[in-house]
């Protein structure tokens, strides 16, 4: 089964987003970001670059941290994207949320949206024992979740630049949700 | 951006008959290097050809203790997997060294292969550039080239190739599978990029309509010493000004059996060093006898007006980390 | 910190002062859920919205001879395309860069020649990809080099004197027993924050509403006004989040211009965010300085002579000329002293502010040729820096309202552990690493500029300040209010208070690390002027409330006789590869003397990402100037390397107490930029002591770092 007619530029995506099912017909060109932005109302995803070089677009696409702004929204048809707007549980913030604000981790606030889901991304890739560039590379396969040192912190956060310099206090702050 | 077509397939065959059949076609798998093609005007799609969903996302063990990953595995998954981290640490350290963990989320194990040059003039569809549009020039020549080729460049092009993984997909001596209108076929990771010569436009061997499914790295190298080595202007989320991937096998007294080296960074396609190689077989692996192999390698090297560091850095990078995998070593990190 | 009591807080007994508490920022929870809305996201777009994108000049120099929009037009969606041709004619403004769209001349790569409007963000970039534009090219000049033949000193640069000469500099540094004589050398580099120059335009019949991303709604409406020919009334500028600016939205940038000219020419409201690969050649930079040094000392280490000379470039369109030559006249006591400031114009982007402007590069250089004395001497450099402290500055022979300088040299060598420092350079290996510290001073100037605000006292009890502030990051409507809780002498949670909008009273931009300063000492008047209101008012308070207002113009434009100026030292310490020349930092710390500190949270965090910044000014961050095709290379931030995550260690960063009652009611320092100050050249001095060899040219990459090793 095929999916698209191929001749049309536009298409019909349905994406739940942080929770709630939308349908829309948006022209193929348009990004995860974009229609989180431009068409839904939800602009806590940040364009700093459009081109998958700063993170502050960050959101999880089926659970997954990702550049929304390089997923075209077509492609992404069914999925279920979390953006900074769907971490609290109604009023109350989620642990990453309140640790930011604790640590003062964050001050033009243009990254925050990204570092936070991308926080959220690494705490799940971490306790699925995925290695980072700076993991011990004999630590062999297997050895469950993978413990989040500053230095761990530091590279997987890496995919998010903060022009502020507020990092230390971002690197305090996921240390704390770890502990 | 143009606005464009999209299909979604649900087989191999399916999408490699709708690419045939679409002028202007590309395939679409992770994007991360397509879209932004896209928006700088670079890559101008007709239609995109969906190929994510492909059942192509498999990683498995091969009878002789390789592995065939599928093309749409994830970067970071491929790194993640016990099969590939425990058994070629080498492409494991390399897929962790490229991008960043929300990049590598998204990259798949075919595009990485088919990610195109970082060249400024590549992607700025206002300058002269033969690899965009043959025949135009080569603003890089003249212009800004710190980050450019070294080896293998030509007249029209000094770009170099921006992946990680292939690199160490070459030294591990890696096979790419195609499926393509003319059936399927397999051609060594080593050989599927290609030098510029009088065609920059062309970066691999691969031919119209052709789809990677899948790469298989032989069982030959497993469980032998492996890493990769990446020097970049910052400490992540940057590509490589010079990489190294080395695999060795030596007996009990250090006499090398099998090496593959390969370096990223340096050229248009991962520098498989072959003469590095022959030069190193059957030798003691000493300091010495690395050093004077990658000399041997490396004197090949024609630095442009401003990247001349990138020869004495590859060298230093390709000395010590093959050093380091020699017994009883191991490679200093920062 | 001990938070230190002044008459402003004159708060009921036992109550708190709200001022050197670490108070969390007003908005962060807004920031956290993503609900703070920035220039572009306002919840009120209007359903015709329509999106702009800027079309820029792909040559070097020459002029426009003709924009083909035929393609463009022809375009499912495109609403119009602004051209040289057709754009609006716009007013006189003092700022050349806001004339876009006027003339065809292309003073440089990337100056915009078209703007392409339309219905949807991806219809506007196809348009804008879709205008041809055709050029007569004339032969540019885009590279600084010292021997240029029009170099030139001008009278001033950002103010202060071109050229500065006490005694005989020349002739002290031949007859000086010691002597160093060096060069160093600075790339441009770009500001780069991390929302895009972006604005959102709307015109209802006359009235100009612009929602921009801008460090001073006030400067952006009053370029308007100019611009369109308006009374600043008809005209509203809402800068209420700003993602960060570090002087790139320090003045109006063009895409304002163009989104308001977009909105009246289609009538409809317009969006228009710059694409980040368009900024490098739109929104300013730090110009690249080339400096040459002479400094002359006696065996003792006293200087005898310092001479400074930097060149710069700057645009063919309009003088910026960086004023990286400044810091010799505040730093040192010395009896001769040249400072020059050379500039060369060339067929670049105008250069702009950019974080700590002229004190980032002269420091750098100035405590690089310190360190080279200290090392040429046998001293160590922070006894060198405590031999030269001056009584008064030496510049101007005014004595310094306060300077502490040697306090945070002393404290910041106790807590860097400094003392057990071996200084032979080149000797500590750990492995393939070389390793090593240094240190630096920083400086900053106090300024202030007046401001006006409002304070009203409400039926309910609580407070409502009002000012055109700007928070672009730096925590301003948290430390305001709690300069507002104290003058009144309430708790904090009783004051709200509104920023970021020309609707409210007059406030200066957020710049030269003066905003907290001119903005509070109005909030702090116009509390202080309610507060006797309400002491003289009886009865219950009528609905409207009481308000009262400030404007604090004569007071921040009396100039005191005292030089005043923040100091501080930075120590780092960092790891060089000797295979790979990579440099890593290991740790850094920064001591500072800013004044009171008025919110010791988002002042460390201002301290440390000012630091952050230096340490990509020394380590990462550099734009190429391209010779043969014009403009900068480094477009994206794949290639300009913001310094990430990994790339930043342990930073700490503490304050002196410092008590100076020359400053304001407050009694406070800037504190954004002098963060950035001393760090490139304490990180270099470090990575002089880790090999032993002197650099002198950013950044340390990997390619300068190995030629040295070889």
């Amino acid at each position: 089964m095929s999916t698209g007619t191929g001749s049309g530029t536009s298409s019909w995506v349905t994406m739940t987003v942080n929770g709630v099912e939308y349908r829309r017909e948006l022209d193929n060109r348009t990004t995860v970001l974009d229609l989180l932005r431009e068409h839904l109302g939800l602009t806590g995803a940040k364009k700093g670059c459009d081109h998958g070089q700063c993170g502050a677009c960050t959101v999880l696409v089926d659970g997954r941290r990702a550049n929304s702004c390089l997923l075209p929204a077509v492609a992404q048809d069914g999925a279920e994207v979390t953006t900074v707007e769907g971490l609290a549980a109604g009023d109350e913030l989620h642990p990453v949320q309140q640790a930011f604000l604790d640590r003062d981790a964050f001050q033009c606030g243009y990254c925050t949206p990204g570092q936070l889901c991308s926080a959220v991304g690494v705490f799940a890739e971490a306790a699925a024992g995925h290695p980072s560039h700076v993991t011990d590379p004999g630590r062999a396969s297997g050895q469950g979740p993978v413990e989040l040192s500053r230095a761990e912190i530091r590279e997987r956060m890496s995919g998010n630049l903060c022009r502020c310099g507020a990092y230390p206090n971002i690197v305090a702050a996921i240390e704390d949700v770890t502990r | 951006m143009k606005p464009f077509g999209y299909q979604r397939p649900a087989t191999v065959e399916a999408a490699v008959e709708a690419f045939a059949a679409t002028p202007g076609a590309r395939y679409l798998a992770g994007g991360t290097n397509l879209m932004d093609l896209m928006k700088h005007g670079v890559e101008t799609p007709a239609v995109l050809v969906d190929v994510s969903r492909l059942p192509l996302d498999a990683v498995e063990e091969l009878p002789d203790g390789g592995v065939r990953a599928g093309a749409t595995v994830r970067n970071s998954d491929l790194a993640a997997h016990p099969l590939v981290h425990d058994r070629f640490p080498v492409l494991s350290q390399a897929l962790l060294a490229g991008a960043s963990g929300q990049l590598r989320n998204m990259a798949t194990t075919g595009g990485n292969l088919l990610q195109r040059t970082r060249c400024g003039y590549f992607q700025d569809t206002s300058a002269a550039c033969n690899k965009r549009e043959p025949g135009s020039g080569c603003a890089a020549r003249d212009g800004v080239h710190r980050d450019h080729a070294v080896l293998g460049h030509s007249e029209r092009c000094v770009a170099t190739h921006p992946s990680d993984m292939a690199v160490a997909l070459a030294a591990l001596d890696a096979v790419v599978e195609l499926y393509g209108p003319e059936g399927a076929r397999t051609v060594p990771v080593a050989e599927f990029h290609r030098l510029p010569g009088e065609h920059p436009e062309r970066d691999t061997v691969i031919r119209p309509g052709e789809l990677i499914t899948a790469v298989t790295v032989p069982g030959t190298a497993a469980g032998r010493p492996s890493a990769y080595r990446k020097a970049r202007d910052r400490a992540s989320y940057a590509f490589a000004l010079a990489s190294v991937a080395a695999v060795l096998d030596t007996d009990e007294d250090g006499t090398v059996r099998a090496v593959g080296l390969a370096f990223g960074g340096l050229a248009h396609r991962p520098w498989r060093a072959r003469l590095a190689e022959t030069a190193l077989l059957g030798q003691r692996l000493t300091e010495e006898a690395v050093a004077r192999a990658v000399d041997a390698e490396l004197a090949l090297a024609e630095p442009l007006r401003d990247n001349g560091f990138k020869v004495p850095l590859a060298r230093n990078l390709a000395v010590h980390t093959l050093s380091g995998l020699a017994p009883a070593r191991s490679p200093q990190r920062l | 910190m001990r938070p230190t009591a002044t008459s402003t807080a004159a708060g009921a007994v036992g109550r708190k002062p709200a001022l050197g508490a670490a108070t969390e920022r007003l908005e962060g929870r807004d920031k956290v859920t993503g609900t703070a809305r920035y220039a572009t996201e306002q919840p009120h777009t209007a359903p015709d919205c329509a999106y702009a994108w800027p079309v820029p000049a792909t040559v070097a120099a020459g002029r426009v001879t003709a924009v083909d929009a035929s393609a463009a037009l022809a375009l499912p969606g495109t609403l119009a395309v602004l051209t040289p041709d057709n754009a609006p004619r716009v007013g006189e403004s003092d700022d050349p860069i806001l004339r876009v769209l006027q003339d065809h001349e292309v003073p440089h790569r990337g100056w915009f020649v078209a703007l392409a409007v339309a219905d949807t963000l991806e219809n506007a970039r196809a348009a804008a990809a879709a205008v041809t534009v055709s050029y007569e090219v004339r032969p540019h000049d885009a590279v600084l080099r010292e021997d240029h033949p029009d170099a030139y000193v001008p009278e001033t640069a950002n103010g202060h004197p071109g050229r500065r000469e006490r005694g005989d500099a020349r002739e002290a540094f031949a007859a000086a027993p010691v002597r160093v004589e060096t060069s160093y050398t600075i790339p441009p580099l770009h500001n780069h924050p991390m929302e895009p120059h972006a604005s959102y335009a709307r015109w209802d019949g006359d009235h100009l509403t612009v929602y921009d991303s801008s460090q001073g709604a006030h400067p952006v409406r009053t370029a308007l006004a100019g611009l369109f020919g308006l009374e600043p009334g008809r005209i509203t500028v809402v800068s209420e989040h700003v993602g960060g600016g570090f002087g790139s939205k320090g003045t109006p940038r063009p895409h304002v211009v163009l989104a308001a000219m977009a909105a009246r020419h289609t009538g409809r409201p317009v969006k228009l965010a710059l694409p980040r690969g368009q900024m490098a050649h739109v929104v300013g930079y730090r110009s690249p300085t080339l400096h040459r040094l002479r400094l002359g000392a006696e065996r003792d280490g006293t200087l005898t002579s310092v001479e400074h000379e930097m060149t710069a470039q700057t645009s063919r369109i309009k003088e910026f000329v960086e004023h990286g030559a400044v810091a010799a006249r505040v730093m040192y006591a010395v009896p001769h002293s040249l400072t020059t400031h050379r500039a060369v114009r060339l067929d670049v982007p105008s250069p702009s502010w950019m974080r700590a402007p002229g004190e980032a590069p002269s420091m750098y250089a100035l405590e690089s040729a310190m360190d080279e004395l200290a090392t040429e001497l046998g001293m160590d450099p922070i006894e060198l820096r405590l031999r030269n402290e001056p009584a008064t500055e030496p510049d101007s022979g005014l004595p310094f309202s306060s300077r502490h300088l040697a306090e945070c040299l002393r404290e910041g060598a106790r807590r860097f552990g400094w003392h057990q420092r071996d200084p032979r350079p080149g000797v500590r290996r750990e492995g393939d690493v070389l390793t090593g510290t240094g240190v630096a001073a920083a400086t900053y100037p106090v300024m202030c500029d007046p401001a006006s605000a409002s304070a009203t006292a409400r039926p309910d009890g609580t407070f409502l300040v009002r000012i055109d502030a700007t928070d672009i990051g730096t925590g301003a409507r948290t430390v305001l209010a709690q300069i507002a809780a104290d003058a009144l002498g309430v708790p904090l949670d009783s004051v709200a208070i509104e920023i970021g909008s020309t609707r409210l009273p007059y406030g200066p931009l957020a710049g030269g690390s003066a905003g907290t300063a001119s903005w509070g000492w109005a909030v702090h008047e116009a509390c202080t002027a309610l507060t006797r209101r309400l002491a003289d008012h009886h009865g219950p308070l009528p609905g409207e409330g009481l308000t009262a207002e400030s404007d604090t113009t004569e007071a921040a434009e009396a100039t005191p006789p005292f030089a005043r100026h923040a100091f501080g030292a930075s120590f780092a310490e960092v790891r060089v590869d000797t295979v790979s020349g990579e440099v890593r930092v290991r740790r850094m710390l920064g001591v500072y003397a800013a004044g009171r500190i008025l919110n010791a949270r988002t002042a460390r965090s201002q301290f440390i990402g000012g630091m952050t910044m230096g340490l990509g000014m020394a380590l990462t961050e550099h734009s190429t100037s391209d010779a043969a095709h014009g403009g900068f290379a480094e477009r994206d931030l794949a290639s300009y390397h913001v310094p990430v995550n990994a790339d930043v260690p342990e930073i700490d960063a503490h304050w002196v107490d410092e008590v100076d009652t020359h400053l304001n009611p407050m009694g406070s320092k800037g504190i954004g930029e002098i963060g950035i100050v001393g760090t490139p050249a304490a990180i270099g001095n470090a990575v002089h002591h880790a090999i032993g060899v002197r650099l002198r040219e950013l950044p340390l990459t990997p390619d300068k770092v190995l030629a040295a090793l070889r």
